[in-house]
């Protein structure tokens, strides 16, 4: 059997939603003990969020929650009663690091506090990923993902500049994590050099901030105020996305050099328009690029997006249709040989399928273990882990600490 | 001061950074966090310096703030690996580092007998971490992947959510966020290989793909209930606005439901009635029980009116401002201009100024993308110029003669 690389590492894990689950995800598919600290009483948002199995609503039916806490265990503990609070301390004593996600300040009002952990576990690492972080004016602001993603830059730079802003979602919960996963693995490697624990107060806002600095710069430097501009780039045309045959059909193609121009000309057949002036040169073509994107729609929609695509990267130009996701996880034929989805088997919905991590490691690869279903491992926790009695359990149970 | 002088938590690593655009951010991470990244370019400069803006607007590879943002805190050389003496000055190299990371095409460095058996055999220890457009394996292994086509093969269904029905799908603007991705989830694979190395002693190939690290998002309700939406599709049967105009932009903000609408929507109404903004529809209205299903697209749009009203009144500033008194969940969809004037991110140190002597200049640089209790993310050094590092490196790290630096010089080779 392969070995986990991060077999032996443990996390006592109090996030909840998406960010923080995301980030302690790569570390239970890598293999390390991840503990979820939930509570029956304020259930995890994508537990009582669809999209559910069959549409029928249940703490362990949702999609989300069973893709991002893969290979978790859960323990129900209730943090507004004194005891529950004792409990957690416990957990935090038997782990390496404490991760949450909640706006910044909450950790410390409960009493976990990275001083406080410090006197519970002098090298413990602690991750806080809140919003805006732990000190500042905004720090305790909460908010969306959406909203983040429009403070953080990226949304003005999103969509058609004759239109508002573009929509992109939540897409900073796509960044935070992995800037989060990397600030607990070097906080690993130093505590391993050191002896030293670290506290981590990583903001979602900085980390997302990390992927427009050449635009900041711009700012900083030229007093550019960088805004949207639909699907063109600089210095690349043809560059888009055009519809095909079918119902909301549609292909990427870019081309940024002569050599992939001339490519993409031979795979519609060389017509006349090609060969004219105005579309002869990269500038002739960025000049002429809204008459240029009619002609590739007018061939696009000719073909279906799969044949675009084909045609295209036989020829060496970069294309690739823009898929649903039935296309994505059932049709790709590449994500399929590379096994991105995984196949678990549920207790209560059934089959169901989570990506792996995108980073492969050849000696140690990843390991998808469904995620837990809600208290599922109250008994294994409490007794194997932290050595308690089915005594000491059950009257934790009756005085509602363990939920 | 340097990351010699100041431990940063990978200060003991050395990493050999061969990427293009695509892998860039890999190394910066890694630099950010004090290791000692050696950024290798071929004689003459890496293509990536071309990438704009510039300083100044002035197009020159020394000059690149793409360049100078992906790659401060890494020291350059230049080394051609395709001649047979520029592999093995790469081979010595390897020897003294910890990681590698390319982004060549797949097998691109077998070829060159570079691979990771061969960079096995030369340090056990090596971590190899190749980003590719469709990673190393599979029948796409060899397609291209410009951003918006990375973005398209692995965000599709996620692409299919943005913006308006009636346009193309499209993607995030200027420079290829689906490389920011792979190069940060880079560092996350490199990471957890050097843990195992630390229990094992034994270094791997990590192999990481562009389009997987765009499918973050599964397409649950196909898997779960086999329901695909169309694009534009909305799940309640009124429209909502969540992006309204003010006084120089946008603001995002939206009229929950639930309990979320009495913290929420309460709080703003009041403001506007503080400023004599709220008419009486406004006042009277039952905020408590606002429903998506329950109420009518009429009094949507009147909600939206004078909310519009209002918010024109102010600017981005002032609203963030007035939401953070109140608590509100209201946000302004900021310019780069904004961010460099947030009070938020003034008050987290995230700023570095950073000396480029050849400009005869100082730049402000977005630097500390976490704040930690020890070591954090630094700028300690601006990117490198076309072979500055290679007297330091060639010559006093590694031993070679003057003579011998003349030499590889004039054959091409650094």
């Amino acid at each position: 059997m392969a070995k986990k690389p991060l077999e032996g590492i443990k996390v006592a894990d109090f996030c909840w939603v998406w960010t923080g689950p995301t980030t302690t995800r790569v570390l239970s598919n890598f293999g390390a003990t991840v503990i979820k600290i939930e509570s029956s009483r304020r259930l995890d948002v994508w537990r009582i969020q669809p999209p559910f199995k069959d549409n029928t609503p249940g703490p362990n039916r949702g999609g989300v929650f069973n893709t991002q806490n893969t290979g978790k265990l859960s323990v129900t503990i209730n943090l507004a009663h004194p005891k529950g609070i004792e409990l957690a301390k416990r957990l935090i004593a038997w782990a390496d690091i404490v991760t949450d996600n909640y706006a910044g300040g909450s950790m410390a009002r409960m009493g976990f506090s990275y001083e406080e952990l410090k006197k519970i576990k002098p090298d413990i690492i602690m991750l806080s990923s809140a919003l805006m972080g732990q000190t500042g004016p905004w720090h305790d602001s909460p908010g969306f993902g959406d909203q983040l993603t429009a403070i953080s830059g990226l949304t003005q730079i999103s969509g058609y500049p004759d239109r508002e802003p573009g929509e992109i979602g939540y897409y900073t919960d796509y960044i935070a994590p992995r800037f989060n996963a990397i600030m607990i693995l070097a906080a690993l490697e130093y505590r391993h050099r050191t002896g030293k624990g670290v506290y981590l107060d990583v903001a979602q806002h900085q980390a997302s901030v990390a992927y427009v600095s050449p635009l900041i710069l711009d700012y900083v430097v030229n007093k550019r105020v960088a805004n949207r501009m639909g699907n063109k780039y600089d210095y690349a045309a043809p560059h888009g996305i055009y519809q095909c045959q079918g119902e909301d059909r549609w292909c990427a193609i870019a081309i940024f050099t002569d050599e992939e121009w001339e490519s993409f000309c031979k795979v519609i057949g060389n017509p006349p328009w090609t060969k004219e002036p105005m579309f002869s040169t990269i500038q002739a073509r960025k000049e002429n690029e809204e008459e240029l994107d009619k002609r590739v729609n007018e061939w696009t929609m000719q073909h279906t997006d799969y044949e675009v695509m084909s045609l295209m990267q036989a020829a060496r130009v970069g294309a690739a249709l823009v898929g649903t996701a039935e296309d994505i996880m059932d049709k790709d034929p590449h994500l399929k040989y590379r096994k991105y989805y995984r196949e678990l088997d549920h207790p209560e919905i059934g089959k169901l399928r989570a990506p792996r991590q995108p980073c492969v490691l050849s000696k140690t690869p990843d390991e998808i273990r469904r995620a837990p279903l809600i208290g599922e491992h109250n008994n294994y926790v409490f007794k194997n882990i932290l050595g308690m009695t089915d005594g000491e359990i059950a009257d934790l149970v009756a005085q509602e600490v363990i939920v | 001061m340097t990351q010699q002088e100041k431990e940063g938590m990978l200060s003991p690593y050395r990493v050999l950074d061969l990427t293009d655009e695509k892998g860039l951010m890999c190394g910066k991470i890694m630099g950010d966090l004090g290791a000692d990244v050696i950024k290798i370019e071929q004689p003459g400069g890496d293509p990536s310096r071309n990438i704009g803006p510039f300083w100044h607007d002035e197009p020159d590879p020394e000059k690149s703030l793409f360049w100078f943002a992906l790659n401060a805190n890494k020291r350059g050389i230049t080394l051609d690996v395709k001649t047979a003496a520029g592999r093995e000055i790469f081979k010595k190299l390897v020897i003294t580092a910890d990681f590698v990371i390319e982004s060549f095409k797949p097998g691109y460095l077998n070829r060159l007998k570079l691979g990771y058996r061969a960079l096995e055999k030369l340090n056990p220890g090596i971590i190899l971490v190749s980003i590719t457009p469709f990673g190393q394996t599979g029948p796409y292994k060899n397609f291209k992947a410009p951003d918006i086509v990375a973005w398209a093969a692995g965000s599709g269904p996620y692409m299919r959510t943005f913006g308006d029905a009636d346009r193309p799908p499209f993607r995030i603007s200027h420079h290829a966020q689906t490389y920011y991705h792979a190069g940060t989830e880079a560092v996350v694979g490199a990471l957890v290989a050097l843990y195992y190395r630390q229990v094992s002693g034994v270094g791997q190939h990590v192999d990481v793909s562009i389009q997987e690290c765009m499918a973050f998002n599964t397409g649950w309700e196909w898997d779960l209930n086999k329901i695909t939406r169309k694009r534009g599709e909305t799940f309640i049967p009124v429209t909502v606005r969540h992006m309204w105009p003010c006084k120089d932009g946008w603001v995002m903000w939206r009229y929950l439901v639930g309990p979320m609408a009495k913290r929420q929507s309460i709080p703003l109404v009041k403001w506007m009635e503080e400023e004599g903004m709220a008419d009486d529809f406004m006042k009277n209205f039952d905020w408590e029980h606002f429903n998506y299903f329950k109420t009518t697209q009429d009094i949507v749009n009147h909600m939206e009116e004078q909310t519009i009203k209002f918010f024109m009144t102010h600017s981005k500033a002032e609203l963030m401002a007035g939401a953070i008194k109140r608590r509100i969940m209201l946000y302004p969809i900021a310019t780069m201009k904004d961010i460099v004037e947030s009070p938020q991110l003034n008050a987290r140190d995230f700023w570095q100024e950073v000396k480029h002597p050849e400009l005869d200049t100082t730049i402000t640089y977005p630097a500390k993308w976490a704040n930690t209790s020890e070591a954090p993310p630094e700028i300690w050094r601006r990117a490198p110029l076309i072979g500055e590092h290679n007297e330091e490196i060639y010559e006093k790290e590694m031993g070679f003669s003057r003579d011998k630096l003349i030499l590889l010089k004039q054959a091409g080779v650094i």
